[in-house]
This record gives C-alpha cells, sequence and structure tokens, in this order.
C-alpha cells in the first residue's frame, strides 16, 4: 500500500476531501457573513440557523410538494432569502444606530427561536435526504474514490463564492455595496437607496446560507442542530480570515477545510480544536484577521 | 391665465434657488446651529466663512440631510426638504462635496467617478470631467485613495459634475493643498459658474473666496452674524478679521 509519511494515500486523500467539503460549507457561510458584517455591522448569529432552514425548506419541497433536489437548489434559497428580507426589516434595521453587541444578541435569539421551532415540530433524530440520482455513484480514481455528490459539492460552492466575489468587485451593483461599506452616509447623500441596499445585502447573505444548507442535506441528515454544530466554526473562519474581508473569507474557510482534514490524518485528537488554535494564534499576530484591514 | 403668470414670474425670478429659515441643528446632544438663515439665488456663488467650529460645514451636512438632527426649514426651488432623506434631497439636484473628500478606498478612480447616480439631466459627460482634470483620466484604474489630495478633490468635484447636479455644496475644496492646485480648482469653480452653477462654497481663505463669490455670509457660534457683498469685502476686511480671528 502506498504511504506518505507512514500515512495511506487512501486515508490521506479521503480525509482531504473531507476537508475539502466542510470547507466549501465554511466558505459560503462565512462569506455571507462577512458581507452582512461588512455592509450591516451586524454579527449574524442567525446564519446557521438559516442554513439549517435552508435545509428543511430543501426536505419540506420533496416531502410536501414532490419537488426534488434541483427545484430545491433554486427554491430553498429563495424562500430563505425573503424571510431574511423580513426579519432585517422588521427587527434588524431598528438596531443600526446601536452598538454591534444588539445585533449580535438579537440575531442569536432569533436563532435559539428558529431552531427551537423546528426542533419541537421535527425532533433531534434528523431526516433523511437523498442523494439525487444524477450525482450518484463515484469515480474511481487512481488513489481514491470520490463520490460525485461530494465533488458537485465542492465544484458548485467554489462556483457560488467565485461569481459573488465578481459581482462585488466587478460590476455597479459591487460598487454601490463597497462605498456604501465604507461609507453609508455619503452614498445615501449622492441620491442612492442606501437602506434598501442593507436589506437586499442581508437577504442575499443568508439566501448564501440558505443554499449552502440544501447542499448539505443529503451530505448530513437534515436536523435542526446541524447549523448550531457549524456556526461556531464558521465564526472562527471569519475572525481569522478578517471581519468583513470577502475574499477573505472565502479562501480562509476552504484552507481550514483542508487543515481540518490534514489535522484528522496526522493527528486526529486535536482535529475539533484545530481552528480555535488557529484562531488564537491569528488574533494575537493579527487581530484584524489574515486578510483583514487594521483601521 | 396669462395676466396670473405675469404677476407671478417676477416673483419667481426674485425668489431663491435654496432658502434655509431658522436652522437649528444638533449633533448627538450638542446644540450646535442655532438660527441660520441664507439665501441663494440661481447662478450664485456664496460663501460661507467663519471660524472652525462656527457650523459652516454642519449647515450643508444640514443642507444635504445627513445631520442627525435638525429644525427650521430648508427649501430648494420652493421644495421644503427639513423631513427628507438625504437620498430624496439629493434628487432634487443637489450634489456634495464633502470636506474629507469622501473617495473610496474600495473602488477605482473610474468606480468612484461612475458612482453618485445620475439625478437630473444635462450633467457633464466623463469625456469633459476628464478634459477638465486629464489626472483623473491617467489615473482612471488606480485606487481612489492612492491619488494626491488634489486629484482626490478633482475626483470628488468631479463625480458630482456627472450626476447633473446644478447647485454643488462645497466643503472646504482647498485644504491642505499646493497653491498651485488651489488655483485650478479656483479656475474650475469660476468656469462651473459661468456655465449656470449655484455654489455655497464653505471657506476658511477668504482672500480665496473673494475672487469667486458674489456674497459672503459669516458664521459665528451657529448664526449668521454678517452678509457682505464681494464687492464690498475690501471695505469690511477689518471688521472680517475680528469674525474670523486672523
Amino acid at each position: 500500500m502506498t504511504t506518505i509519511f507512514g500515512v495511506p494515500t487512501q486515508a490521506l486523500f479521503g480525509q482531504l476531501l473531507l476537508g475539502l467539503i466542510n470547507g466549501s460549507f465554511y466558505a459560503i457561510l462565512s462569506l455571507g457573513l462577512a458581507i452582512i458584517f461588512g455592509l450591516l455591522n451586524i454579527i449574524n448569529f442567525a446564519h446557521g440557523a438559516l442554513y439549517m432552514m435552508g435545509a428543511f425548506v430543501a426536505w419540506m419541497l420533496l416531502t410536501y410538494f414532490g419537488l426534488g433536489y434541483w427545484w430545491a437548489l433554486g427554491l430553498a434559497p429563495l424562500v430563505v432569502g425573503v424571510f431574511g428580507v423580513i426579519l432585517e426589516r422588521v427587527l434588524i434595521a431598528r438596531l443600526y444606530k446601536l452598538d454591534h453587541l444588539y445585533g449580535l444578541l438579537l440575531t442569536f435569539g432569533l436563532a435559539l427561536i428558529i431552531q427551537g421551532l423546528f426542533r419541537n415540530q421535527y425532533g433531534v433524530s434528523g431526516l433523511p435526504y437523498a442523494i439525487p440520482a444524477e450525482l450518484a455513484g463515484g469515480q474511481r480514481l487512481p488513489f481514491m474514490f470520490l463520490p460525485n455528490y461530494r465533488a458537485w459539492v465542492v465544484v458548485a460552492s467554489l462556483a457560488v463564492c467565485i461569481a459573488t466575489w465578481l459581482v462585488i468587485e466587478k460590476t455597479k451593483l459591487g460598487a454601490y455595496l463597497r462605498a456604501a461599506t465604507e461609507n453609508p452616509t455619503l452614498v445615501q447623500a449622492f441620491g442612492v437607496n442606501v437602506p434598501l441596499f442593507l436589506t437586499l445585502t442581508y437577504g442575499f447573505g443568508v439566501a448564501l446560507a440558505g443554499f449552502a444548507g440544501v447542499l448539505a442535506a443529503p451530505i448530513y441528515s437534515v436536523n435542526p442542530n446541524m447549523g448550531a454544530d457549524i456556526i461556531i466554526v464558521v465564526f472562527a473562519v471569519v475572525v481569522i480570515g478578517g471581519m468583513g474581508s470577502i475574499i477573505g473569507s472565502v479562501i480562509t474557510g476552504f484552507a481550514l477545510g483542508l487543515v481540518e482534514g490534514l489535522t484528522k490524518v496526522f493527528y486526529p485528537e486535536a482535529s475539533s480544536t484545530v481552528i480555535f488554535v488557529i484562531m488564537v494564534l491569528v488574533l494575537l499576530v493579527k487581530p484584524a484577521g489574515l486578510f483583514g484591514r487594521t483601521a | 391665465m396669462p395676466e396670473a403668470a405675469q404677476k407671478l414670474s417676477p416673483a419667481a425670478a426674485t425668489a431663491p434657488l435654496l432658502a434655509v429659515r431658522g436652522l437649528q441643528g444638533w449633533y448627538g446632544e450638542s446644540h450646535v446651529l442655532h438660527g441660520i438663515d441664507i439665501d441663494v439665488r440661481a447662478g450664485e456663488v456664496v460663501t460661507l466663512l467663519g471660524r472652525n467650529g462656527a457650523g459652516k460645514t454642519t449647515t450643508l451636512r444640514a443642507i444635504i440631510g445627513i445631520l442627525g438632527r435638525r429644525q427650521g426649514s430648508i427649501t430648494y426651488e420652493g421644495v421644503e426638504t427639513i423631513g427628507m432623506a438625504s437620498r430624496k434631497i439629493a434628487k432634487l439636484g443637489l450634489g456634495y462635496v464633502p470636506e474629507e473628500r469622501g473617495i473610496f478606498s474600495s473602488l477605482s478612480v473610474q468606480e468612484n467617478l461612475m458612482l453618485p447616480p445620475r439625478v437630473k439631466p444635462g450633467g457633464m459627460t466623463v469625456a469633459e470631467i476628464h478634459t477638465l482634470f486629464p489626472n483623473l483620466k491617467e489615473r482612471a484604474g488606480s485606487q481612489g485613495t492612492k491619488l494626491s489630495g488634489g486629484e482626490q478633490q478633482m475626483l470628488a468635484i468631479g463625480r458630482i459634475l456627472r450626476t447633473g447636479a446644478k447647485t454643488i455644496l462645497l466643503d472646504e475644496p482647498t485644504e491642505g493643498l499646493a497653491p498651485v492646485i488651489v488655483q485650478q480648482i479656483g479656475r474650475t469653480i469660476q468656469k462651473l459658474k459661468t456655465q449656470g452653477y449655484t455654489i455655497v462654497l464653505v471657506e476658511q481663505n477668504f482672500r480665496f473666496a473673494q475672487t469667486l463669490a458674489d456674497r459672503h455670509f459669516v458664521i459665528e457660534q451657529g448664526r449668521v452674524v454678517d452678509q457682505i457683498p464681494n464687492a464690498d469685502l475690501d471695505a469690511n476686511i477689518d471688521k472680517l478679521h475680528t469674525y474670523l480671528g486672523v
């Protein structure tokens, strides 16, 4: 059997793939958090709950309406996005003039309520969601077996992250977003409807979470706690990448997924804490994060 | 009714484009404007003179609607704007060039130039702005804040000229700039005046203001304490020195 540093290649690549999958979810989720934090100055603790909601909407679409995975991939982010728009208009918009802490507390409360409602209705044992037929099976590569669905998750996440980055960096819409992130008052004084931008940005950011939820549904079981489990790691990713840095959140997300995977191979005991150890080190050396700008 | 129209037209001709009446303004808890009264007629250049902290910048911020709390009356073309959101005030045709210039660091020079949406027809084309400020063309791809202070000022003015706003609120455009750049800015304001723009200029340097303005409003502790036509500026020079403490 081939080995690298005494580790079978099969295990190494297997864990790297797992890391890349986790990294895909970290990247999409931290991208949404970074956009929302950048423009709205809200630390959106409800992000994990909305990711879970995306997975549940996919499950409901299938169970109650017979609409399959591909429908869910389009519709679930839309449903979660509209839900986010309502949350922003009704609740979050009232907090912009207050300290960050209030936004964090509000969204934390919302996360608990949303999770509680789903837990009450569906329990915590988890609901199965099948891999779509088109993506069943896998490829036998020389060094490992690659399930098609996992490859798809990585590709789809990368595509969504790159598309989002292109819109923000290369379009007029993105220029408004970047300018309003820097100086919303001035952008407003130019005649731009900044409050509308804030609402749509929140909606888009949480729609990304909903999208990640649909991608996750066939891999992890659909479970009311799935968001709470991942969101703590995602916050660490955002802190390491730098609060509000778009590109930083994507690169850090994928990179930390890989680091986690590697740790599982070489020192499994540390795999669940390695990201937090890195977070502590980054905070000590570069408090603004790897890609963050110091004000 | 032609008679009614005839009766109205002389009044309309003399009515100010921008009328500020009894304007009060606050930064948080601190009350900074205590009843500002200013009239600006179409095509005029007026300056707001006064010491640091007198309330000149605050007055401009109140007019464009980005001061936290304001009371009194500000009408533009007869439309009351005191309760309006700043984005709606901008749409009436007012352009704002802030003191700190407000160039966005995450945008290129070109993106900064194109950022403010058009509010009225008849704004300058990008080519016209590039003729006015050739540096902006050469450095179109640079990061906005990599420009020199003078270039940033040109960009801050240029991007407003694109929007079609015909009234420009210009806050200390010459602050901290080299004399040759100050002259260039001065020539630009002069040119805009001949093209019919209305300009409200905040200035510390009244020698500079004198070359451009029709009238000067002197602001002290949040009130307009004097109004001096430009022609009388030299005769009032001692008084002005006292006001400005120079």
